[in-house]
């Protein structure tokens, strides 16, 4: 079974994310902020991540350019889940390394849509 | 609404453009007018059937039909035959000719599967330098094509198939919404079409897309609208119906080459019975 890090600040946020990805056949593990992520991501690493922008402590930007300087951290399919919506901030994404990127509100269909196209379903 | 409305909007669906609106789906056509019926201020969908009744005013009689067509559509819907466009269909067309190549989207709904191809064309890598297509988005639907031309879509619309790369490539932000851009938007002509009428002027293509449109039809219409748009095929040319419908017998106008891609050859031998 493949295993989502789902990375988000709100609580509501990872609990409606782990039912969607648990739907379609994903292990969840979760984590409040980037530096939390990252200490799930040295001990497991997992198999996608699906991270917020805009947390305390480390953010997911942040985060992504730490991930992907881990040994391994060049693995796990990245996919941004947040508020920013410009064009700007998607491009800074790709560019760090992120490999699909939702708009919040999202919902299921979505979710199983963006992870199909980034090669996890 | 009584079975007698059902009836009624139900036969204008049929005469007009071939549409099948079971009897059993009032739920569904009341969804589908109710924004009409308030867009044309009436109090409820009884009192614009009943205002139908009254006087069969052309107008409101096609803009009902128009708004119960199904305009269900995605970006790069079924991701596998937009694989085929790009890797093999698209450039083997670009390699056939010396004039540009047509290709019809015949039922675009909100346009998402013509801008669609016009995009794989433009990352397709094997296609004929030189090569030059040209793209037509036909609907029933006024409004529908008036927002396909617009080429403008929501977060939510361009989450449905669209990759992110694609939005960065092809898309600008304009205020809540997305843009496609005007490379992209100019590629496509647009025209309100209805696949019932006489489809000669439209011209030859070299490929037709009908894609999830004929289990909305009438079974009894649509060998009909299936042999009209195979008579505006090329000789080569090829129907792209919905990935996974099949024809079986209803027509010997076109043969299946990929049934699971919905991909069909036309037969230059057919000729449709007068």
């Amino acid at each position: 079974m493949k295993t989502c890090l789902v990375v988000d600040d709100s609580r509501v946020i990872r609990k409606v994310a782990r039912r969607v990805l648990e739907d379609i056949g994903f292990e969840i593990a979760e984590a409040a902020d980037g530096v939390e992520a990252l200490a799930w991501c040295r001990a497991a690493m997992p198999d996608a991540v699906l991270l917020d922008w805009n947390m305390p402590v480390m953010n997911g930007i942040e985060f992504l350019r730490h991930l992907r300087q881990e040994p391994g951290g060049e693995a796990p399919i990245v996919v941004f889940c947040t508020v920013e919506n410009d064009i700007e901030h998607i491009r800074l994404a790709l560019d760090t390394g992120a490999n699909e990127y939702i708009m919040k509100p999202f919902d299921g269909d979505i979710i199983a849509a963006k992870f199909a196209e980034a090669g996890l379903l | 609404m009584t079975p007698d409305d059902m009836d009624l909007l139900a036969a204008l669906a049929r005469n007009r453009a071939g549409l099948r609106i079971e009897s059993d789906k009032a739920y569904l056509v009341e969804s589908r007018l109710n924004p009409l019926a308030r867009r044309e201020g009436f109090e409820s969908i009884e009192a614009m059937v009943a205002a139908l009744r009254a006087k069969r005013d052309d107008r409101l009689i096609w803009a009902v039909v128009e708004a119960l067509t199904l305009n269900e559509t995605a970006f790069f819907r079924d991701r596998e035959v937009f694989a085929h466009l790009r890797d093999e269909l698209l450039p083997a067309l670009s390699r056939r000719h010396d004039r540009p190549i047509r290709i019809w989207s015949a039922a675009c709904s909100t346009g998402q599967e013509v801008y669609s191809l016009a995009m794989t064309a433009s990352e397709a890598r094997d296609i004929e330098p030189g090569a030059q297509f040209e793209f037509f988005g036909s609907d029933l639907s006024e409004r529908c094509l008036e927002k396909a031309q617009s080429g403008l879509y929501t977060q939510f619309e361009v989450q449905r198939g669209l990759p992110i790369r694609s939005l960065v490539k092809h898309f600008e932000n304009q205020d809540e919404m997305w843009a496609i851009s005007p490379r992209i938007r100019q590629a496509v002509r647009w025209r309100r079409i209805n696949l019932m009428a006489d489809l000669s002027p439209m011209g030859k293509f070299d490929a037709i897309l009908l894609r999830n449109v004929l289990p909305g039809l009438d079974p009894a219409v649509r060998p009909r609208v299936v042999e009209s748009l195979a008579a505006r095929l090329e000789d080569d040319g090829v129907l792209l119906l919905g990935a996974g419908e099949s024809l079986g017998e209803l027509t010997g106008a076109v043969r299946p080459l990929a049934d699971r891609l919905g991909l069909f050859s036309r037969d230059p031998s057919f000729r449709a019975a007068a």
